[in-house]
């Protein structure tokens, strides 16, 4: 758990060179023009990223969490909005195929999810459903062999770019939670439709649409894991997605730190560098060691769930800690570049505008807090 | 065919070294090790010609049990096996070189590439004192033609290529670059601008841990490691000086010719 394995070490290296050299460069472009980073989805999928925790039998790396949460710590370095695109694409919509899907629905779809040649997008908050997401109210109503989908769906990664969505609905509306079922739907089906939203604050080149499905067709073999056993599925995916984005807010920390440190040594005021000041010095401890706890934490959660144990306690808390522990990262970062720090010259202020996400997505800060204290006062 | 490569396990390039205080050593507590860059560019054109030719590749490093981890990335990027000799000792470039030597005599490889040197001790010999052992053909800092744009240019114009049993090799020479053909089996080294070494995937580095590699040690092959260069010190370069800054260029020329004497 302290110390990485060879393997680890090789994955982290591979992908932090790429990083480095392909994608650093053009982070600031892209958060700019909020354009849809293609050429790094390519890359990063022939680096085998892409399907990195699905099985290699389909096509996948077979990493466990341990290992996953490496990999999108050193994309989160440089470009969280592209690390938030491979951990919804792998994390929530293949994630939840790999886990619940039947044999021929990963042999159908995993393969092409595995080599990015289809994105996979996740759909189960509604413009009325977020945090309370077993309110959600789109429909599933069986018809013959297949089940006619009415509703919509807000917030969803991945919704203009995706071309495989799995998709929450109700299934049977009195059994309220207990009776909500997944499926897996296509782009290009009659009736379904995206649209995409803009002006972000942050994640800006993460794709982020509205699904609306007008009476959608979807046959029957699509129907993904059990009938109304959809929520509770969902939940054990958002456990696993919970330290995803532990570590991607483990990777905008360390960014945080590391530019953090060459600015203070570079920058000079009353005739010395910056980092000489005390005032310097303690926040950039600061964020060095909430950037380690959130770092173990994360990793706590993941050898737990690689290890087949409970962990969903952990995940919460390591999600909770390490996205503010993020954004604490990114208002101090900004605070030792000073008015510099306030503008786009610097990656600082994007570090920030990212982080933010984290406290929302997959759950709030509040949400966490409550499943949280639910366990502290059951125990 | 068949190719044998060297990779160096070396501190990181991009940290700054420790020096002892007495300069003895430097303190390898808390490095970072990676594989020499050089031996790196080294497998990824061995790779490259296999990939043309045909054939193996296999990975050598001598150096302590963490070593392996660097055969390992040379097998995650595509090379067959490796072999490690595994020794704690320092070790000059005539010993590796002589390690090298009795490999050889047992894998019997067309080609041996290595780094021309290792980023740690930049010694630039090992490959040149094989070859002298060998008695073979020596092409050393094997680069490519410069201002080649695009990988279909660079793969039509390899720096290196094997065509009627010798192996040509376009070097790195003061002032220009030369193209040589040696026969084979044949010594080649190769400097920075030969290749880009590729990104390791992801699936290769679960793959890589099933691919066999050997430990031997110098004992079996016979090689005495005793070095004949001794490190005697370990020092720092000098702290640069503070510039000055002058008000016109009369004000520097006088300078320069008075106080520094550089210019007549
Ligand atoms: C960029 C982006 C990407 C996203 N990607 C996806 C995706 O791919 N798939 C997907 O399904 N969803 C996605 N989401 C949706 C995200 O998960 C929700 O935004 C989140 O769960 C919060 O829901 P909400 O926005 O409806 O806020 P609300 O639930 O309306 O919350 C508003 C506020 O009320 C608080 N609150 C709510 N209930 C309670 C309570 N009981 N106690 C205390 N406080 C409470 C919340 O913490 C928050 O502060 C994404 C969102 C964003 C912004």
């Amino acid at each position: 758990m302290f110390e990485l394995t060879e393997d680890q070490r090789l994955v982290s290296e591979s992908v932090r060179r790429f990083v480095e050299e392909r994608v650093k460069p053009q982070a600031a472009h892209y958060d700019e023009t909020c354009e849809f980073p293609w050429e790094h989805v390519k890359g990063l999928a022939e680096l085998g990223v892409f399907g990195m925790h699905f099985s290699e039998a389909y096509g996948g790396a077979g990493f466990d969490k341990v290992t996953g949460s490496i990999v999108i710590e050193e994309v989160a370095r440089h470009d969280a909005s592209l690390a938030l695109t491979i951990a919804s694409h792998n994390g929530l919509c293949g994630g939840h195929i790999d886990m619940f899907g039947s044999e021929a629905q990963k042999q159908k779809y995993l393969p092409d999810l595995a080599t990015a040649k289809k994105l996979g997008a996740w759909g189960l908050t509604e413009p009325n459903s977020g945090s309370d997401a077993s309110g959600l109210q789109t429909t599933a109503v069986k018809k013959g062999d297949r089940w006619i989908l009415n509703g919509a769906k807000n917030f969803i990664t991945q919704g203009t770019v995706g071309e495989v969505f799995v998709v929450l609905a109700l299934t049977t509306r009195e059994k309220k939670q207990h009776g909500i079922t997944a499926f897996i739907l296509e782009k290009g089906m009659k009736g379904f439709s995206q649209r995409s939203i803009h002006g972000k604050l942050g994640m800006r080149s993460s794709d982020t649409a509205e699904l609306h499905f007008d009476n959608v067709e979807v046959p029957a073999e699509n129907q993904l894991g059990e009938l109304d056993q959809g929520f509770l599925n969902t939940l054990q995916i958002l456990d696993r997605g919970r330290i995803t984005i532990g570590a991607l807010a483990v990777g905008i920390a360390r960014g945080c730190l590391e530019e953090g440190r060459a600015y203070s040594l570079d920058r000079k005021q009353f005739g010395k560098p910056i980092a000489d000041f005390q005032a310097i010095q303690w926040m950039l401890a600061d964020i060095a060691t909430e950037t380690d706890a959130a770092r173990l934490l994360v990793r706590r959660a993941a050898s737990l769930c690689d290890q087949k144990k409970p962990f969903s306690v952990e995940a919460s808390k390591a999600k909770l800690f390490a996205s503010e522990a993020s954004v604490r990262a990114g208002m101090k970062a900004i605070q030792i570049h000073g008015g510099y720090g306030y503008t786009r010259e610097f990656p600082v202020e994007r570090y920030l505008r990212d982080a933010k996400l984290l406290e929302i997505g997959e759950g709030t800060s509040e949400v966490q807090r409550m499943i949280i204290a639910r366990h502290v006062l059951k125990s | 065919m068949k190719i044998l490569v060297t990779m160096k396990r070396v501190t990181d390039y991009e940290r700054k070294v420790k020096i002892a205080p007495d300069g003895s050593h430097l303190i390898t507590e808390g490095m970072n090790f990676v594989a020499n860059p050089f031996d790196e560019i080294a497998v990824e054109e061995a790779l490259r010609l296999t990939k043309a030719h045909g054939g193996e590749v296999v990975v050598f490093s001598a150096g302590p049990k963490d070593a392996a981890q660097q055969i390992r990335q040379g097998l995650a990027m595509g090379a067959d096996r490796g072999i490690h000799l595994l020794t704690d000792k320092e070790l000059d470039s005539d010993a590796v070189a002589r390690l090298l030597a009795k490999v050889v005599d047992q894998e019997k490889p067309d080609l041996v590439i290595l780094g021309k040197q290792a980023t740690d001790d930049d010694a630039n010999q090992a490959g040149q004192l094989l070859a002298g052992y060998l008695g073979w053909a020596q092409g050393t800092f094997a680069s490519k033609h410069e201002g080649l744009e695009g990988p279909e240019e660079k793969a039509q114009k390899p720096g290196l290529a094997i065509e009627g049993g010798k192996v040509h090799v376009v070097r790195e020479v003061d002032g220009g670059l030369e193209t040589i053909a040696l026969d084979m089996p044949a010594v080649v080294t190769t400097d920075l601008r030969l290749n880009h070494p590729r990104f390791t995937t992801l699936p290769n580095i679960m793959k890589a841990k099933k691919k066999k590699l050997d430990e031997v040690t110098a004992e079996s092959l016979g090689v005495d490691l005793s070095p004949k260069v001794k490190m005697l010190r370990f020092s720092e370069p000098p702290a640069r000086t503070a510039g000055q800054i002058v008000d016109s260029v009369d004000t520097l020329i006088h300078k320069l010719k008075n106080e520094r004497k550089v210019i007549a």
